[in-house]
């Protein structure tokens, strides 16, 4: 599904990634955890194609084609997506509105027909009910005066929706309170299917507690510096990640 | 890239769509202005003697205004005797007596601009009178309205027509002197569209005028005069193009609107004159007064305008509120791009006791575009228990533009309620990168939030209008974000 092969990159004058290096198989669940500050975001920004981050050295390919040399949208279109640790605002324009035709952009690449009104509204009714959000959500501007648990619930409905083949999630879990995580997470799970892989990017291993990984990376200094299964992240809520970065300054 | 910023600043440039010349023979007088053009234009017409008087007299007031310099725009200096103030197409008769006797290259420039004028293609329950440079081409529906007892014609007929409603209300909202630029057209006007709507009728479709520029160096003079009687409702629209041509043209129009007891007009303006080239070479000087009159007890005007065109706007359509309990609205979007300069806005004059206004103004500058949003809220010791509520947002593109705010209040009754909000924001990279992350291009998504900007001014458009206005703001910001 993805390759990282010594992968670069900087914003602005600093050097984030260094030669990182993952592998995500299809259907796998990847948690990547780290101290603030190792690049876990840049990481995430970079698979999305942010336009503030420089690639300085390395590839990634996605389903055999070069993610380096797509904009954006089109990686988007083929299936990437980005839950944003900070959705922005977008005042006046309707949540739902966007996302019909972020959905219908992505059909439209895919060759498929655009959904009317009635048909997308079926769709996300049915993925709303999952989220637990009731119908005024529909009909706010993109996540203008969300609090920052709605925001969060709404990047995952529209992961529902999009049904894209790989989701990286950006600290969904932070800012939420236990019952909001519960309702994230419970999402997210009924997401996991054998074709779709993800990336959780998360500070905490709480998150974890509910959304259970087949593979625990540890990221450090822009490299990642240890990988285990569930058990690593329990040890590192005991240890901290001191133990890690030490270890990587050794190595 | 390094910053979403430079995308933003690349975000406008597709060509203006109503650009082309329809070669058509014209009957224009040579350039220049005195007392034999008026009387030229006046004989034309076959005006009563009143109307020539009127004329003249603006004339005279004329001559003794300075131009005004107070707005918040560059200028070249205007040579008004290097305008041709009369031009209209060469016909057999008069005037045609049915579209069926209409130059069909008129008819064909219409289709062009997608204002079908024959009735049976029409837009779906509007009735539309078409005025090409000087003079009004084709009023269609015509039956209809007159069943219903509506009165929507070209001026030069309502003079022939009915010179005792124009005697009554003509310059009675903007007299002649009011500013150099209504004396002008006061002096001058050529042709425009009158709308008479009796006492207690529901005026059956949406009026419509389209205005087309067509010939070189002529300036256009329209005069639109919109009287609803008691208890009486009309929606009217507004649309104008023109040729794109290197030299600056002048528009000068005045609309004025009475409305009596319990009346209520809704005005809506798409304006999208030729806006000149991304040199801010040619284009269209849109100096217009529209001003309407809530005469009556009750009664409501509402100014919606979408202004996307011209070189330099300079326009105020304000509302006085002389009933008791009337009301006043005005809905704006204004964009410039380029080097367009717009300096728009309204007046809220609060005569009657309760009087309500409401002001909505959205500012977006693309480019080297400068937007400035100049409005007045007057309430007079007479206005008891007034209201207002202006809310003023700009929206910048890039970092060459500019957006102003002058806004001015004249509170003279204590129990007046005035407020005033304003804000000011751009296009984010964050806004921009979102919506691409969910597939969607970066023009679609400029698009998406320019009209989320706009969404509350829209909303106040009719359905046809909100369409074209939409696309409209597209077509203007094309390449505004490369």
């Amino acid at each position: 599904m993805l390759s990282i092969k010594n992968l670069s990159a900087r914003a602005g004058e600093h050097d984030i990634l260094k030669e990182l290096n993952l592998e995500v198989g299809e259907g796998e669940v990847h948690a990547i955890m780290g101290p603030n500050g190792s690049g876990k975001s840049t990481l995430a920004g970079v698979l999305a194609g942010r336009p503030d981050l420089e690639v300085t050295g390395g590839s990634v390919t996605y389903r055999g084609h070069d993610l380096l040399a797509m904009d954006p949208e089109e990686r988007a279109r083929e299936g990437v997506f980005l839950a944003f640790q900070y959705p922005v605002e977008i005042p006046g324009v309707n949540n739902v509105y966007l996302l019909k035709a972020a959905l219908n952009a992505i059909r439209k690449h895919r060759g498929e027909s655009e959904l009317d009104a009635f048909e997308f509204l079926a769709i996300v009714k049915e993925r709303m009910k999952l989220m637990q959000m009731d119908d005024s959500f529909l009909n706010r501007g993109v996540n203008e005066g969300f609090s920052g648990g709605e925001k969060k619930r709404n990047e995952v409905l529209q992961m529902a929706v999009l049904e894209p083949a790989l989701a990286v999630l950006d600290e969904t879990d932070s800012g939420l309170d236990i019952d909001a995580l519960k309702v994230v997470a419970n999402g997210v799970n009924s997401l996991r299917s054998p074709e779709r892989s993800m990336v959780l990017v998360t500070h905490y291993q709480r998150l974890l507690d509910y959304i259970v990984p087949d593979f625990v990376h540890v990221l450090s200094g822009g490299q990642i510096v240890r990988t285990g299964g569930r058990e690593l992240a329990l040890e590192l809520e005991e240890r901290g990640y001191d133990w890690l970065r030490a270890g990587a300054d050794a190595a | 890239m390094a910053s979403g910023q430079q995308d933003v600043e690349q975000l406008v440039a597709r060509k203006y769509r109503h650009g082309f010349v329809t070669d058509i023979e014209s009957d224009t007088v040579p350039p220049g202005l005195d007392e034999s053009v008026i009387r030229h234009i006046s004989l034309k017409k076959g005006e009563p003697e009143f109307l020539l008087n009127w004329r003249l007299k603006a004339y005279e007031h004329w001559l003794t205004m300075p131009e005004p310099d107070w707005a918040h725009v560059r200028i070249a200096p205007i040579d008004y005797q290097a305008i041709s103030y009369y031009s209209a197409p060469k016909k057999n008769t008069d005037g045609p007596k049915s579209l069926d006797e209409v130059d069909p290259k008129l008819l064909e420039t219409y289709d062009k601009l997608g204002i079908p004028l024959h009735e049976r293609a029409r837009l779906a329950g509007v009735a539309v009178d078409a005025v090409f440079d000087s003079v009004s081409v084709a009023t269609t529906f015509k039956k209809k309205l007159k069943e219903a007892g509506v009165i929507f014609c070209p001026f030069s007929e309502a003079v022939r027509e009915h010179p005792e409603l124009l005697e009554q209300y003509l310059g009675t909202v903007v007299p002649t002197g009011d500013n150099f630029f209504a004396a002008l057209n006061s002096a001058v006007f050529t042709d425009g569209s009158f709308v008479y709507i009796p006492k207690g009728v529901r005026c059956p479709m949406e009026l419509s005028t389209y205005f087309r520029i067509n010939a070189a160096n002529t300036g256009q003079f329209e005069r639109t005069l919109i009287v609803a009687d008691e208890g009486s409702h009309v929606s009217y629209l507004e649309g104008c193009t023109a040729p794109m041509r290197d030299e600056n043209q002048l528009h000068a129009a005045v609309v004025e609107l009475v409305a009596l007891d319990d009346a209520e007009i809704k005005y809506s303006t798409v304006q999208n004159w030729y806006p000149g080239d991304e040199n801010g070479v040619g284009g269209i000087y849109n100096f217009v007064t529209k001003r309407g009159d809530c005469r009556g007890r009750n009664s409501k005007i509402s100014w919606t305008q979408v202004e996307t065109g011209s070189a330099i706007t300079w326009k105020y359509p304000s509302c006085i509120l002389r009933g008791d309990n009337s009301v006043g609205e005005f809905y704006s979007v204004a964009l410039t791009n380029h080097y367009q300069q717009a300096d728009t806005g309204t007046k809220m004059i609060h005569l009657g006791r309760n009087t309500r206004s409401t002001i909505v103004s959205k500012g977006i500058s693309a480019g080297r575009g400068q937007n400035a949003y100049r409005g007045l809220v007057k309430i007079l010791p007479t206005a008891e228990g007034a209201r207002n509520h202006t809310q003023c947002d700009s929206l910048l593109m890039g970092s060459d533009c500019g957006a102003h705010t002058f806004p001015y209040m004249e509170i003279r009754n204590p129990s007046a309620v005035v407020e005033h909000e304003a804000t000011t924001s751009k296009i984010s990279d964050d806004q921009l990168f979102y919506c691409r992350q969910r597939g969607i291009s970066e023009e679609d998504a400029v698009n998406m939030i320019v009209n989320g900007f706009c969404k509350e001014v829209f909303r106040e458009l009719p359905m046809e209008f909100a369409v074209e206005a939409q696309n409209l703001l597209s077509v203007s910001l094309e390449g505004a974000v490369g």
